[in-house]
């Protein structure tokens, strides 16, 4: 069972959460003509072995979308911010 | 390579079964090769396989991190089924469903095939419209399909809860005759020694840990053990598709996530076929030694760890228990996990790369061990003529940049929802 510390309610287990998606994404600027940085925004990952940066939402606690470090070898948890906090 | 036979088995039995040979060689590496595939699970060893066989390109060496099929080709539920209905996907599991109807003859190795039928059950009205056009699909293809109403399906499946409480109703369901299961080690050892008697080497507990480049061509692999110089390199490592293709300096549209799956201590014959939940990720089949095999949903987040977690263990044995309330007092004697390609579409890759000298197999999703022969057997084709085969025409990379995904069930480019 993952822990994660949600800086709102405190060490709360895995099940009241759940999986957003990868947070490395950057959407390109509007105005990008170009079809490729949206196609790499859309579909192309860096799929790390090791420390990933990561959108969870705590969907059964305060509801707040969170911005989670967490290792996909070994699945040790690190730091934990409300995404809203946090330079995209 | 001395041929399997009755014969050749009672002869052995006779000798205490002292005299069999290996069945395939544990040789030393040449320098180079003409093809070196990435992966020694079936994808890899199918693929080495019919290089040989359809195209007699014998100077092949497979490189393999660990043992042979100890990735995930030993960790999937071994069913094998070609009820598909996208265009690009469709004729492609056809193509391996027919390969597996004769592979065990094909390989002179027995890899269990039982073609005991799969069963996709439905749970609503909607579910059911959705199952009559797969099935016209398939048909109109050349594939068998059965779409059944609830009594059929009771009448087949008496031991599903047809009760009033049941939370999700059996509507009916679509069924395939000819999918089944196989023996998910003996492809992998089939494959193996069918390659390795037409000369390929197969190289064990070797890892590669890079590439050698000239001018921009990739022209070999670097290992733990040395480099080898390959003139093309063939990725076949699903789960690590991403990690290999970062190192040639490629972005995939993969993500890897972790998959599980389930036995339970073994019980008299009870289910003769495979079943799929239709109302969440859950199946179900038995296996030859009587532990029911189970299989669920993702873990849901990126994973290479090859374990899953608690929650996943609960939400499958509730599925099985709203489908088939009598397993509630079966103790669970193993559980596991894969690692798994999860592609944006849900389908596969089997192409040349943008990297002039690397090609790509995988992809694969939940989906890889029905795929093994026809995976083999394209991928072969499109490394020798560096062109695609008319059935993995469309398992290419700019697929997404061209806007034409194949996405089965119709999720979107979100990786943990095929």
């Amino acid at each position: 069972m993952i822990r994660i510390n949600c800086p709102v309610c405190g060490l709360r287990n895995e099940t009241e959460f759940t999986y957003g998606a990868d947070a490395n994404v950057q959407r390109p600027e509007m105005g990008e003509e170009d079809t490729q940085p949206w196609v790499d925004y859309v579909f192309n990952r860096e799929n790390p072995r090791g420390w990933h940066r990561e959108y969870w939402h705590h969907a059964q606690g305060c509801r707040q979308w969170l911005v989670l470090e967490r290792n996909t070898l070994t699945h040790e948890i690190g730091s934990c911010q409300l995404a809203r906090g946090v330079e995209a | 390579m001395t041929k399997y036979s009755a014969l050749s088995v009672f002869r052995h039995a006779l000798n205490g079964n002292k005299n069999w040979a290996r069945a395939w060689r544990d040789p030393e590496p040449k320098t180079e090769y003409d093809v070196v595939i990435v992966g020694g699970g079936g994808h890899g060893l199918a693929t080495a396989y019919y290089l040989a066989k359809e195209h007699g390109i014998t100077n092949v060496a497979v490189v393999e991190k660990g043992w042979l099929g100890g990735g995930n080709t030993g960790r999937n539920t071994t069913i094998v089924r070609s009820n598909y209905m996208m265009p690009g996907n469709t004729m492609f599991y056809e193509r391996s469903m027919k390969l597996w109807e004769n592979l065990s003859q094909d390989l002179n190795y027995n890899v269990m095939i039982s073609q005991r039928g799969q069963y996709n059950l439905c749970h609503s009205p909607g579910q059911m419209d959705a199952a009559r056009r797969r099935g016209n699909i398939m048909r109109a293809n050349g594939i068998d399909a059965e779409l059944f109403d609830r009594a059929e399906v009771r009448r087949r499946l008496p031991y599903l809860d047809y009760s009033e409480k049941a939370r999700f109703p059996i509507h009916g369901a679509i069924f395939q005759s000819r999918a089944g299961t196989a023996r998910h080690d003996a492809v992998a050892w089939g494959f193996a020694r069918g390659a390795d008697s037409h000369g390929v080497d197969i190289l064990q507990q070797r890892e590669v840990t890079g590439y050698l480049w000239d001018r921009g061509r990739i022209t070999g692999v670097q290992t733990n053990r040395g480099d080898i110089r390959a003139k093309k390199v063939a990725l076949c490592v699903a789960g690590h598709s991403g990690h290999l293709a970062k190192m040639a300096g490629l972005r995939l549209p993969i993500e890897t996530h972790s998959l599980q799956a389930f036995v339970t201590e073994p019980y008299k014959p009870l289910v003769d076929t495979v079943i799929s939940f239709g109302a969440a990720h859950f199946y179900i089949s038995q296996s030859d030694k009587g532990g029911l095999v189970l299989g669920g949903d993702l873990d849901m987040y990126n994973s290479y760890a090859q374990r899953g977690g608690l929650p996943i263990v609960e939400h499958t044995l509730a599925s099985a228990k709203a489908l088939m309330p009598s397993v509630s007092r079966l103790k669970l004697l193993r559980h596991w996990a894969g690692v798994m390609d999860m592609s944006m579409d849900g389908s596969p890759f089997i192409t040349k790369t943008p990297v002039e000298g690397l090609y790509l197999n995988g992809g694969w999703c939940y989906g890889g061990f029905k795929a093994t022969p026809a995976s083999g057997w394209c991928f072969a084709h499109t490394i020798v003529k560096d062109e695609p085969h008319e059935d993995n025409a469309e398992f290419r990379l700019d697929r997404f940049n061209r806007g034409y995904q194949i996405d089965e069930k119709g999720m979107g480019p979100q990786p943990n929802a095929h």
